[in-house]
């Protein structure tokens, strides 16, 4: 069969006049976009996945860079991509995989949902003079405190807390394993967390040493293929996460392709080098919520019930009801991953088509803890697509006590959401193991980038809460009278239980 | 010197506390008694103990253990040697579904029959390899997503072929070792038949005498037995599924 070649996706051009053939473009770029001809530099467009990385690096402004440049007929049904990818497989007979989260041009839910602020009734706060409550704790609240008094007449707690996390931000920084990104973009996000007082996940992949001296702030994560899962490993969380789900790809398992498992990856993965690794998509020791109520208790039961045991979910139809018995496994927080949660890979059709909005799955979970009578004994954090303060502030007012981010980190540290993760060549050294590229990723300039962002949007959640007279993120948390829906239909208002604007 | 713990009408956490502390104290053997159902046994246990249970133990005994040797003279329920990393699980009975489950390192021997899912996920890794041996039968998807280690069934008293379904499905390493002969209808995605010679049978060779010194019995006649090795065909049995974007 003869399709034929597709056009190219992006047209980079290099402007002669600007350019001094310095040659870093060529150095910079590991898909072989650029090459010398002669004196002068061309460029192979086929082979660009827009990732910036030369663009950022040119020091004469000379390169551009044009997406799609060939129009197909236009179509509303049948679209580019949906053209393109029957091209490919008819091609190849296989399931598409896809980098980065859901790519889909469905509306955002989050910027259908507008914040409050005090005018005049109700003065709002200036956090520069006022102090600000942004501190988080994550785990089991007791419903009720008892009290003794000594003979001394002091009064003592007796009732026995559960351990908790502190943070000092409700912003945490989600599971992005070691095997996905490199070594040094998770040192970045380790020595980040460690300046704002918060925590990050270490991801699937096991714990690389060098991370040791920043295990009290990661959370270790138990997935299904049991990747790098040890006494020793469980022992050196702050917290554990059970991975049950993952918004870019509910309801699948995992598979770090062979080329992407070496020498390192190997080891804090503990398995062969070179070999898939796969995870299942159950764990086999889970087919029920009984299960997972004893995998929970396992882990505690190993370490000595000092932990803190997150799930995570996906974001799916039914997450308020699993997350009900999530509440009842003795599960300290559940973690819910909405359908634009990033990955390094996922098929295509799951990414861009299976799970819910992480705005209406973090309601309904809230709404039905409190229901039952459970929110307290179970912590809420969100997280899939999270992009920016406003998001952050609003999450937490549809019920999420924290949320973690994932890609926004990694923006931070240069990627350019270009999608390509899946094939090890990431150019800023986030997504790739090959040395010379993760050699480009200074891990101490990154923290610092990390960092900011972190602080940024701290302050800007504090600025968001005191202007709506709110001064401890607790009053904030399912503070759903802090939202107006706009342009959100009745059915999604009462799902979040929001009024519209103006009511 | 041996320790004793009664474990009559003691709930789990209690009880593993007592262990936990009679291996600090550096007992080298501790016998619990009246184990009903306490689940979690030596989970994440370290150190180089004899642990005797007498009793049924619940789930996940063994679990992410590291180096102990735990005897059960009883039957053991769900995934006894979950996630361990070292030592030995060997049980006088039967055990339940997802024996062994993602075992990375150690040994497990059972004398007689376990559930389903079996060695599930099982892997090795550099000096760490998780045995597994049965001496009943095995019910099916045995060594299904198996990533590395050594199963070996020994079928005791069964002449007819092996024929559980779902045999390794998605195996991607490791071997699978079956007395007797292996019905092809049940050999999974991705689980080949391998050939079984002298230095396969001199392999196994350890584990059946080591089996038959556990419980007993005669290691002769099933040191002479032939056996179906099933292997991996790829360790990237998923390599030709996926296209990219
Ligand atoms: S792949 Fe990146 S570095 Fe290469 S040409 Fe495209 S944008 Fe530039
Ligand atoms: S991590 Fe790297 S490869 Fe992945 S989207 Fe970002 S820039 Fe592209």
């Amino acid at each position: 069969m003869v399709l034929g070649s597709v056009p190219v996706k992006y047209r980079v051009t290099i402007d002669r006049d600007r350019c001094m053939e310095c040659g870093r473009c060529i150095e910079n770029c590991p898909y072989g976009t650029f090459r010398w001809e002669g004196d002068k530099i061309t460029a192979v467009s086929r082979n660009c996945t827009a990732c910036h990385r030369c663009i950022a690096m040119c020091p004469r402004d000379a390169i551009g860079l044009e997406e799609r440049p060939v129009d197909y007929r236009s179509h509303p049904v049948w679209t580019v991509e949906a053209r393109e990818a029957i091209f490919n497989q008819a091609r190849t007979g296989r399931v598409i995989l896809a980098g980065m989260g859901n790519a889909q041009p469905l509306p955002s839910i989050f910027d259908r949902l507008l914040l409050d602020a005090c005018q005049v009734t109700n003065p709002s706060i200036d956090p520069l003079r006022e102090p600000m409550e942004l501190r988080t704790y994550i785990g089991k609240k007791p419903k009720r405190l008892e009290f003794s008094r000594t003979g001394a007449g002091d009064v003592e707690l007796e009732t026995k807390l559960t351990p908790n996390l502190m943070l000092e931000t409700p912003i945490m920084i989600g599971h992005m394993s070691y095997g996905a990104i490199s070594l040094n973009a998770q040192l970045a996000l380790a020595r980040a967390v460690h300046k704002t007082g918060t925590f990050m996940g270490t991801g699937e992949g096991g714990m690389h040493p060098n991370l040791y001296p920043y295990q009290d702030r990661l959370i270790v994560q138990v997935a299904s293929g049991r990747f790098g899962v040890g006494i020793d490993y469980l022992e050196r969380g702050a917290a554990i996460e059970i991975k049950i789900g993952q918004g870019a790809k509910p309801g699948i398992g995992g598979h770090l392709p062979g080329e992407k498992v070496c020498a390192d990856v190997s080891c804090t993965r503990m398995i062969p080098l070179g070999s898939d690794a796969i995870s299942p998509a159950p764990h086999h020791d889970i087919y029920s919520i009984e299960d997972l109520a004893q995998l929970v208790r396992s882990l505690k039961e190993a370490t000595e019930w000092k932990k803190p045991v997150f799930v995570k979910i996906a974001a799916v139809h039914n997450a308020a009801a699993i997350a009900a018995g999530i509440a009842r496994s003795g599960a300290d927080a559940v973690v819910v991953d909405g359908f634009r949660g990033g990955t390094g890979a996922a098929p295509k059709v799951f990414r861009d088509h299976v799970g819910i909005p992480i705005e209406a799955a973090v309601s309904a979970v809230d709404a039905k803890l409190r229901d039952q009578g459970v929110r307290n004994e179970i912590s809420v954090i969100a997280s899939g697509g999270i992009r920016n303060s406003a998001d952050v502030t609003k999450a937490i007012a549809l019920g999420a006590d924290a949320i973690y981010i994932g890609t926004a980190a990694l923006v931070a540290m240069g990627c350019r959401v270009c999608g390509n993760c899946y094939r090890g060549l990431c150019p800023w050294g986030i997504a790739t193991q090959r040395p010379d590229l993760v050699a480009r990723l200074d891990p101490e300039k990154e923290a610092v980038h990390v960092a900011n962002l972190i602080e940024a949007w701290t302050l800007e959640v504090s600025e968001l809460m005191g202007a709506a007279g709110i001064n401890a993120i607790e009053s904030l948390r399912g503070n759903r009278d802090r939202l107006r829906g706009y342009m959100l239909d009745e059915g999604m208002l009462e799902v979040l239980d929001v009024l519209p604007a103006g009511a | 010197m041996v320790k004793k713990i009664d474990a009559a009408g003691l709930h789990y956490t209690p009880l593993n506390r007592q262990v936990r502390e009679a291996v600090a104290a550096g007992e080298d053997e501790i016998v619990i008694e009246h184990v009903l159902g306490q689940r979690f046994i030596a989970d994440g246990l370290v150190g180089e103990v004899t642990l005797v249970v007498n009793g049924v133990p619940g789930g996940d005994i063994g679990m992410f253990m590291r180096g102990p040797t735990v005897v059960v003279h009883g039957n053991a329920d769900h995934a006894p040697g979950n996630t361990m990393e070292a030592g030995r699980l060997v049980i006088h009975g039967s055990a339940g579904d997802a024996v062994a489950h993602s075992m990375r390192g150690g040994m497990v021997f059972v004398r007689d029959d376990i559930g389903y899912r079996g060695g599930i996920h099982m892997k090795a890794y550099n000096a760490r390899h998780p045995y597994l041996v049965v001496g009943g039968e095995a019910r099916a998807f045995l060594g299904e997503y198996m990533a590395g280690g050594t199963i070996l069934l020994l079928r005791r008293g069964s002449k007819e072929p092996f024929a559980e379904r779902g045999l390794a499905s998605g195996i991607h390493g490791g071997e699978i070792f079956v007395r007797g002969e292996v019905d092809d209808g049940c050999l999974a995605v991705g689980a080949v038949k391998k050939s079984f010679g002298d230095e396969e049978r001199a392999g196994i060779r350890p584990l059946i005498e080591e089996y038959c010194r556990h419980f007993g019995c005669d290691a002769a006649p099933l040191l002479a037995d032939d056996y179906t090795r099933i292997g991996p065909a790829s360790a990237r049995p998923f390599a030709g599924k996926y296209t990219w974007e």
